[in-house]
């Protein structure tokens, strides 16, 4: 069954189309990678999916329940979390409150149950705060638990953004070029981690420029051109297809 | 029929006034995207200074009156607008980077210096421009008598709108505050002295605020150091109307609030008028916070 | 903050709580009437805390809160009698259904946009208070002979014994701390703050934004109107003078000038905005001057405010593995308290 299933999804900001017609499906337990050259469409469509943009036109199955017109925080309920291209982090609270404010929707305790100080609320503080820490130790940060976010590395900072996504329970994890910044080293260590994540179950989806983070970590690709599908496939059959050779033919930075 | 178009002359030129201080909320908004709350008190400082330069140097009695009331406008706007300039200097340009909240509450604290001071200086009961200056005969217009000031207020007004207007549109000037409203780096990067932008629209914006200052204090009579608090909200909810950031819009507005609350008060309750601004406000930021004039600015995360 | 600095923290505060509790002991009626001003503007302090300190929502219009829990205990303690402690929820409920009600269709609305239709929303309270709506709030003569509050048949009159009225308002602060403080370092506040920090990032973590929003008001609300419910039994005399948007201001300084979002630092802010211009009476009339000037300049030089919240430190339990999650690696992550 495919976990989530874009359909004829278009959007146009003004009189420019940045997705036009796109269609595909994401299989469940998979790394799947989208990409394309700048202004291909590939942020939109994540937008998208997590109802920070409304659709003009098309559908958007997850789970085989339609959220094409569900808002945000409805979205990450349901089981989709997400990092930011440009890392959205609550940076004057610790790392620990960061990765908390992904365990946010996955507890119950109202105010009034804070207010009275409930049996049930504590306990439901100290599991958040330990699962919280696992999340930590699971990306590497664990020692920085109480330091200020913005006083992270660039490249921690990004693996705090996917500590947090994953506190919050996701079936299906969206990576907003999760290695942007990084060096050679640490874009390894991504690559690993991504590996660790879709063995717990997680379903991967990904942006990225990195042309061999990419081929190294993703199990299926649709590539976007001009806000239009121009291939898809594994990511021998990506590399093979003229289409896309001739989409990034003329950009500096990829080796295939 | 008659109280319909007494009312609206009487709209009009409560309009105009707030049209003028409306003015400098817009541009100051514009080129900073601030909320000028002491420029209520700049409209309060130009009644003030106008009384006090009229007393003091008995203009009118040396030049006669049009000449004298000339020169004193002259001097006002010009005080005034130097006031301004260095309001921001001292409250706003050292906040140019910190974030809105700081600059908002800085402008607050201002508002509370310049009244107190005003309060300080002058007294705290309201003070009452000399009689006699102003021509007070009622003119017959198409059957309605119409008190000539309220044509020459409203006249003033829109004079200076429309000097304002030409200067914006048709000056290198004009367009470079134009511009520097748009996009501040944009501007800086095509060569435009940004700092000096801000400096003369600290200048402009103050300046017709003085001057709405002082015909209310030679119109009505009367003025007190909180008189900037009312119509500093009223011609603040006149350019949200317009469009914030917009100069014809706050033209429009301006003129449209004065007649709106005037209607209001005759039609609906006197005792509610004051309070008909903040309805006003209040609808249109909920139904269309851009304002008539204003434009829709699509958002991109 | 520094270890120092945590060390002192606990004893200073019993130091000043000690000190507190014992001043009827050592000061005259008009000081202890300062002293429950005080009290009275911290709880309002407190309670525009959460809307403006915690959740960032810039509101000048907190004095319309205040004044729907106070005019609706005059109205009901005055027309049928029933006994002011008693109205306290209900001076609350009030108060808050009025805020939800209100904040329901601005709360979309971008900071310094709301920060007008606040005021304009208090202007508007003020106006229709002194216009008499409904036929009940008195119009500009206010409401008069209200009842003081009485505890176990005791009347705790803050004219006439501010004493025993210091103690009465010095629970109900203590009983106020305590609860905020529960709330700031739950799943409630922490999504207030992070909604304040970035409302995106909010929303992409699961929070419902703009239900936080309104809860925040509501809340708020609810304490401001049981504050003036106290309020109103204190003077037992109120009117639309002591609801206008310079108390609104006042209130909105206390937590800006303090410290947004904690609760020392709005303590704080109270006790020096009401009580310091007590201390120094011969510069009355400068005084809002200097307010006007120390906010310019805190703007500048402190903009955070004078005890700004510090960072939060969790106890953390070993994750027992039913959190789902990775699963816990035994060593690492038993029993780890973390600290700043």
């Amino acid at each position: 069954m495919s976990l989530l299933r874009i359909e004829n999804a278009t959007r146009y900001f003004g009189g420019l189309m940045a997705v036009g017609d796109v269609s595909f499906s994401v299989p469940e337990g998979l790394v799947f990678g989208l990409i394309g050259p700048n202004g291909a469409g590939k942020t939109t469509v994540f937008n998208l999916i997590t109802g920070n943009y409304r659709l003009d036109s098309g559908k958007i199955f997850f789970r085989g329940e339609d959220i094409s017109r569900m808002p945000t925080h409805r979205v990450v309920q349901r089981g989709i979390a997400r990092t930011f291209q440009n890392i959205r982090l609550f940076s004057g609270m610790t790392v620990l409150e960061n990765v908390l404010a992904g365990r946010h929707c996955r507890m119950k305790a109202g105010p009034i149950a804070a207010m009275l100080r409930l049996p049930s609320q504590r306990i439901e503080e100290r599991r958040a705060a330990a699962r919280a820490m696992a999340e930590l130790l699971f990306v590497g940060l664990a020692g920085h638990a109480g330091n200020l976010a913005k006083n992270l590395s660039y490249g921690n900072q990004r693996l705090l953004e996917i500590a947090r996504a994953l506190a919050a329970d996701p079936a299906l994890i969206i990576l907003d070029e999760p290695a942007g910044g990084m060096n050679d080293y640490e874009t390894t260590a991504l690559v690993e981690l991504i590996s660790k994540i879709r063995n717990r179950g997680i379903t991967v989806m990904l942006i990225e420029h990195d042309m061999s983070l990419v081929m190294r970590a993703c199990e299926r690709i649709v590539v976007l051109e001009h806000g239009k599908k121009i291939a898809e496939g594994t990511p021998g059959e990506v590399q093979a297809d003229p289409a896309v050779i001739e989409a990034y033919l003329g950009s500096d930075d990829e080796e295939f | 029929m008659e109280q319909f178009f007494t009312q609206l002359t009487n709209g009009l030129a409560v309009g105009g006034i707030y049209a003028l201080i409306a003015l400098g909320y817009t541009m100051v908004y514009g080129v900073l995207k601030l909320i000028n709350f002491a420029h209520g008190d700049l409209f309060t400082i130009g009644a003030y200074l106008g009384l006090t330069l009229l007393a003091s140097l008995a203009l009118t009695d040396s030049v006669g009156a049009v000449a004298g009331l000339l020169l004193l406008a002259v001097m006002v706007m010009g005080l005034v607008g130097v006031i301004g300039i260095l309001l921001d200097r001292a409250a706003y340009k050292p906040l140019r980077t910190s974030p809105r909240l700081s600059a908002v509450v800085s402008a607050l604290g201002a508002s509370i210096v310049f009244s107190n001071t005003i309060m300080l200086v002058y007294g705290p009961r309201p003070r009452v421009y000399p009689q006699g200056l102003l021509p007070t005969h009622v003119l017959d217009v198409f059957g309605l008598s119409i008190p000539v000031m309220r044509l020459v207020i409203l006249a003033t007004s829109l004079v200076l709108m429309i000097g304002l207007y030409i200067f914006i549109q048709k000056t290198r000037t004009g367009t470079a505050i134009r511009a520097a409203a748009i996009d501040q780096d944009a501007a800086r990067l095509m060569g435009i002295n940004v700092d000096r932008v801000i400096m003369l629209v600290f200048f402009i914006g103050p300046a017709l605020g003085g001057a709405a200052g002082l015909m209310v204090g030679l119109h009505y009579g009367q003025i007190s150091f909180t008189m900037g608090w009312l119509y500093g909200l009223k011609a603040f909810t006149a350019a949200i109307l317009g469009g914030i950031g917009n100069i014809p819009g706050a033209m429009v507005g301006g003129l449209l609030l004065g007649v709106i609350e005037s209607m209001g008060a005759a039609y609906i309750s006197n005792a509610w008028k004051d309070a008909i601004a903040f309805f006003v406000l209040i609808l249109i930021l909920i139904v269309r916070p851009t304002g008539l004039l204003g434009e829709r600015v699509a958002e991109k995360i | 903050m520094t270890a120092a600095a945590r060390k002192i923290k606990k004893p200073l505060y019993a130091v000043i709580a000690a000190c507190w509790l014992a001043a009827p002991f050592f000061l005259g009626n008009y000081q202890l009437d300062v002293l429950n001003n005080i009290a009275i503007y911290a709880l309002l302090g407190l309670s525009l805390n959460i809307i403006l300190g915690y959740a960032g929502m810039f509101h000048m219009g907190h004095g319309a809160f205040f004044a729907v829990g106070a005019y609706a205990t005059a109205i009901i303690n005055t027309t049928w009698g029933v006994p002011v402690l008693w109205l306290l929820p209900l001076s609350g409920a009030a108060a808050g259904l009025f805020a939800l009600v209100v904040a329901r269709p601005i709360i979309h609305l971008r900071g310094d946009y709301l920060l007008i239709v606040t005021i304009g929303m208090v202007e508007i309270v003020r106006i229709a208070l002194v216009n008499n709506v409904f036929g009940i709030t008195g119009g500009s003569n206010g409401i008069f002979g209200i009842d003081a509050p009485s505890v176990f048949g005791r009347t705790i009159s803050g004219i006439v014994a501010p004493g025993d009225f210091f103690y009465l308002v010095t629970a109900f602060l203590a009983f106020t701390i305590t609860v905020f403080y529960l709330l700031e370092h739950s799943r409630f506040g922490r999504a207030l703050q992070f909604l304040n920090q970035d409302p995106v990032a909010a929303e992409g973590s699961g929070i419902d934004t703009a239900r936080y929003r309104l809860a925040a008001f509501g809340i708020g609300a609810f304490w401001a109107g049981m504050v003036g419910n106290l309020y109103a039994s204190k003077v037992t005399f109120i009117s639309p003078e002591s609801f206008s948007f310079w108390e609104s201001v006042v209130m909105f300084m206390i937590v800006i000038l303090g410290g947004a979002g904690s609760i020392p630092g709005v303590l704080l802010g109270a006790f020096l905005i009401i009580g310091l211009p007590e201390m120094f009476q011969g510069l009355q009339q400068y005084r809002l001057l200097l307010f006007g000037i120390v906010l310019v300049a805190m703007m500048i030089f402190r903009p955070q405010g004078i005890l700004p919240p510090a960072p939060r430190s969790y106890d953390v339990a070993e994750d027992d593995g039913e959190n789902g999650g990775p699963g816990s690696t035994p060593d690492d992550a038993a029993g780890v308290e973390v600290r700043p």
